[in-house]
């Protein structure tokens, strides 16, 4: 049997706080094996990130390792001096971080990046260093890599900078590189090809890959074998076909099924769509949307010098009463601009978009209209809801400003009555958003939505800052209150995964042109568009696992 | 890059001529110029005259423009108070005011930014706390009172350095230099100091606060898993991330060190133009106030341009973004 690239043992990693000890790793253990890709999974705060960080010595102050044992082919690092440690690093172990846009430095060309990386480990001068530098970048797939050598990092695309920072993490070849989610900021169909490249150059490279992301799929797609951790600790090991089929721990099996998928589940009722658009509550015709680029202040002056950009081009589509319409599309598609336009955030270049036969720019009366009617649901739950309020002010505010109740004891029982809509405890009206967790926060966004006891709302990307199990729970939630109340949802998404669960039609945003719509099996099951199939194809999904 | 400096020299131009308006409203009708300039014992045919020839009796709009002309080519008019034209006076203490800022400048730049990068690479250490601490000290102690407990320890008690004026100067011709007699340069070290106080605490603070930021960003992060040495972070990656914030800051307040060089000026009695503007402004001296103001307006102007230009070379974003337009 051949020695493990890296062995951790009973790994424990604590972070001492002025009366007790957070321990964000309790006892972790597993071997990675010469040219084997691990995936390491589990939601936020379980600790995958820590181990990582412990592996490559990079643990922030005043996290520690507390014992255990760390061993790089056989040899103990864990116990390194910092000057020892600094040396493995970049050397013989690469890491590869989550955002391709703050991972690179912005001031220098990536050519400079890569040379200094190549020269501070490897004995080459200038030319060679230059040479090897371009070899990597047109291996890690930039095309005229020889030219790009000079651009800066803001010149590239959030893809082409996370190839940029793969080759990067090889560029010394290490015998293990740590992706720490190396695609959960990308688009999908670019993290298929990211995958790729990391999973060819490691291979080129005789590199181990300790993958670590809390994306089912990617491991699915990707791993040899995967470790499931959660708070801290290894709940199962094994080969990632058998826990995705034979999960055996109670966390794994609740995992894994909290997973959408794009397949349609045996036992689900199919929703079935519309048969045609007039008469439909909410109606979007021929929206257009332009924005100004380039020839900006002075040079307006001159003529012929503006540039237009059409980010929404002739958008239409209708959604039933309480219906849910999904629009998918990657980022820059367009489908945030639409969501904005919808709900009178943004005024549209020309089009019309009425809803329950009241066109919402129409001023005046739509005006007043729209407030009422359209509400909205945030991203990102951290972001959205203002940290100086409590939560009953954040969730009364639209019955407030809109005049829907009348005393102070009424707002309160209302503000009561939204909480335990959306499961949270009356009680907690008095706090402040920061006690909550993300999942908490998003039901505070939803109630703040219903307050004003609105008929249509646009959920922007309403889950993908959560985790799996979490999102399940709001997903649950909303499709309950849609029953409830009869609420209409638009629902703007890039997981194909989630749209398919939650919407009876779908339509397909690219570039800003709707280039497919229809029911929602139709599109999944048959797609028409090429854009589309290419879509469907690039998902990762854990029931494609032979 | 051509069409953003282009531009910015257009707005530049604008703001000087919005100056030049307000100096010009300032000394047209602060006052009556011309019997500021007579006196009381003249005769209304006197004042006429001087109207006549001051141009006073032309339309507004003329005045202004005359006045703008005037001033592009450096005539302000005479000073009430010495009879002399008051371009030829800012000339002769330009360079006493010029000097002193150039040495206090350097003070604060390079002592600033030393320090702050210490602080910053070592922010639990207790020379980082007694730094800290008496920078605090250094923002908060108003100027003249640095200048004069200065004056107190070094000149009165301990007798090193002298209190007062610029020492000896040597003439080149066109500029009058203190820097290379010795009574020269030991004049200008407690001005400088006095000058450079605040300024070296606010840069210190300022490019520690942004070298911490820097120090936890992601590509930071990156740069220590690539495993390059400590040295190559902290000054070539770090370092000049952090300056981009602190050029801006750095270029307005070293055009308030030449601008409002007043305090310590009157405290050190150095002969500079700030010295020259408190004098005039106690006799109402209207000519030498309104070339003051557009002298001030025209130190700002030129170095916020030379920071947009620096931004341009410091960061590759920018460079990019004007071509877009933005």
């Amino acid at each position: 049997m051949t020695e493990p690239v890296l062995s951790i043992k009973d790994l424990v990693v604590e972070f001492p706080f002025r009366n007790d000890v957070f321990r964000a790793v309790s006892g972790v253990s597993f071997d990675i094996m010469p040219g084997e890709v691990v995936g390491v999974v589990g939601e936020s705060g379980a600790g995958k990130s820590m181990t990582g960080s412990a592996v490559i010595g990079l643990i922030e102050p005043p996290g520690h390792i507390a014992s255990g044992e760390i061993r790089l082919k056989g040899e103990r690092i864990d116990n390194l001096p910092e000057e020892a440690k600094a040396k493995l690093r970049g050397r013989r172990i690469g890491m590869v971080f989550q955002d391709p846009l703050t991972s690179l430095n912005p001031l220098y060309t990536i050519g400079e990046q890569l040379i200094e990386t190549i020269r501070t480990h490897l004995p080459l001068n200038e030319a060679e260093a230059r040479q090897k530098a371009i070899d990597l970048l047109t291996e890690a797939g930039i095309p005229k890599a020889a030219e790009r050598m000079e651009s800066y990092p803001h010149q590239f695309s959030g893809g082409m900078r996370q190839r940029v920072v793969i080759a990067l993490a090889i560029a010394a070849e290490p015998e293990l590189i740590i992706a720490d989610e190396p695609t959960s900021a990308l688009d999908v169909s670019v993290q298929a090809q990211i995958i790729k490249v990391l999973k060819k150059l490691c291979a080129n490279h005789g590199a181990a890959v300790m993958l670590i992301t809390h994306d089912m799929g990617v491991i699915a797609q990707t791993a040899d074998r995967m470790v499931v951790m959660h708070q801290g600790t290894v709940v199962e090991t094994g080969t990632v076909g058998d826990i995705i089929r034979r999960p055996q721990e109670p966390y794994t099996i609740k995992l894994i099924n909290s997973i959408p998928t794009i397949q349609r589940q045996a036992g689900d009722v199919a929703p079935e769509a519309a048969a045609n658009d007039d008469g439909a509550y909410v109606q979007v015709k021929h929206l257009v949307r332009d924005f100004e680029i380039g020839g900006g202040g002075f040079l307006k002056l001159l003529p012929g010098k503006v540039e237009m950009f059409r980010a929404v081009n002739d958008v239409s589509f209708a959604i039933e009463k309480g219906k849910t319409f999904g629009l998918v599309g990657e980022s820059g598609s367009g489908k945030s601009t639409c969501a904005k336009m919808i709900v009178g955030l943004l005024r549209p270049s020309s089009g019309q978009i009425t809803v329950d036969g009241h066109d919402i720019w129409a001023g005046g009366a739509g005006h007043k209209e729209r407030r009422k009617r359209v509400q909205m649901i945030f991203q990102d739950p951290y972001a959205s809801l203002n940290p100086r309020w409590r939560v009953a002010d954040i969730i009364a505010e639209p019955m407030r400003t809109l005049g829907l109740a009348r005393n102070r004891t009424e707002v309160d029982h209302r503000v009561a009555e939204l909480l335990t809509r959306v499961r949270l405890d009356p009680s907690v009206m008095r706090k402040f958003p920061h006690e909550f967790s993300g999942g908490q926060r998003q039901r505070i966004a939803i109630a703040r939505a219903l307050s004003s006891q609105p008929e249509f709302i646009v959920c922007d990307e309403p889950t993908s800052a959560l985790d799996v199990s979490v999102q399940a729970q709001v997903l649950d939630l909303m499709q309950e209150l849609q029953d409830e109340f009869g609420l209409t949802y638009l629902l703007i998404s890039h997981n194909l995964a989630v749209v398919r669960q939650m919407s009876s039609a779908v339509g397909v945003l690219h570039n800003g042109v709707l280039v497919e719509k229809g029911p929602t099996d139709a599109i999944f099951d048959n797609p028409q568009a090429d854009y589309t199939k290419m879509l469907l194809d690039a998902v990762p999904d854990i029931s494609r696992v032979a | 890059m051509l069409a953003f400096i282009a531009r910015r020299l257009f707005q530049s131009v604008i703001v000087m001529l919005a100056v030049a308006f307000i100096a010009f409203m300032v000394f047209r009708y602060v006052g009556d110029p011309v019997s500021s300039m007579l006196g009381q014992d003249s005769t209304l045919a006197d004042h006429a005259a001087l109207r006549e020839r001051l141009g006073l009796n032309e339309p507004f709009y003329i005045q202004f423009f005359s006045f703008v002309g005037n001033a592009l080519q450096g005539q302000f008019g005479i000073s009430y108070r010495l009879q002399q034209p008051v371009s030829q006076l800012i000339m002769e203490r330009l360079p006493a005011t010029i000097e002193l800022a150039f040495a206090s400048a350097s003070i604060a730049l390079v002592l600033g930014v030393v320090l702050g990068i210490y602080t910053a690479l070592r922010p639990r250490a207790f020379s980082t706390g007694v730094i800290m601490t008496a920078s605090l000290i250094g923002v908060s102690l108003p100027t003249f009172l640095i200048g004069i407990g200065l004056i107190y320890v070094f000149a009165v008690e301990l007798k090193v350095l002298p209190s007062f004026g610029r020492g000896e100067v040597v003439d080149l011709g066109w500029w009058r230099t203190g820097f290379l007699t010795e009574s020269g340069l030991r004049s200008i070290i407690l001005p400088a100091i006095t000058l450079s106080l605040f300024q070296l605490t606010l840069i210190m603070r300022l490019v520690r606060a942004e070298m911490l930021e820097v120090l936890r960003t992601d590509y930071i992060r990156f740069a220590k898993a690539r495993g390059l040495s400590q040295r190559a972070i902290n000054f070539g990656h770090a370092l000049k991330n952090t300056m981009v914030p602190v050029i801006t800051i750095t270029g307005l307040q070293l055009g308030s060190v030449i601008a409002f060089a007043i305090i310590t000026e009157t405290v050190f009695q150095w002969p500079g133009v700030g010295s020259l503007f408190v004098n005039s402004v106690a006799v109402v001296d209207v000519p030498v106030m309104a070339a003051y103001l557009v002298f001030v307006a025209l130190v700002f102007v030129v170095i916020n341009l030379i920071v947009d230009i620096l931004y341009f070379i410091v960061d590759p974003r920018l460079r990019d973004g004007a071509k877009s337009g933005r």
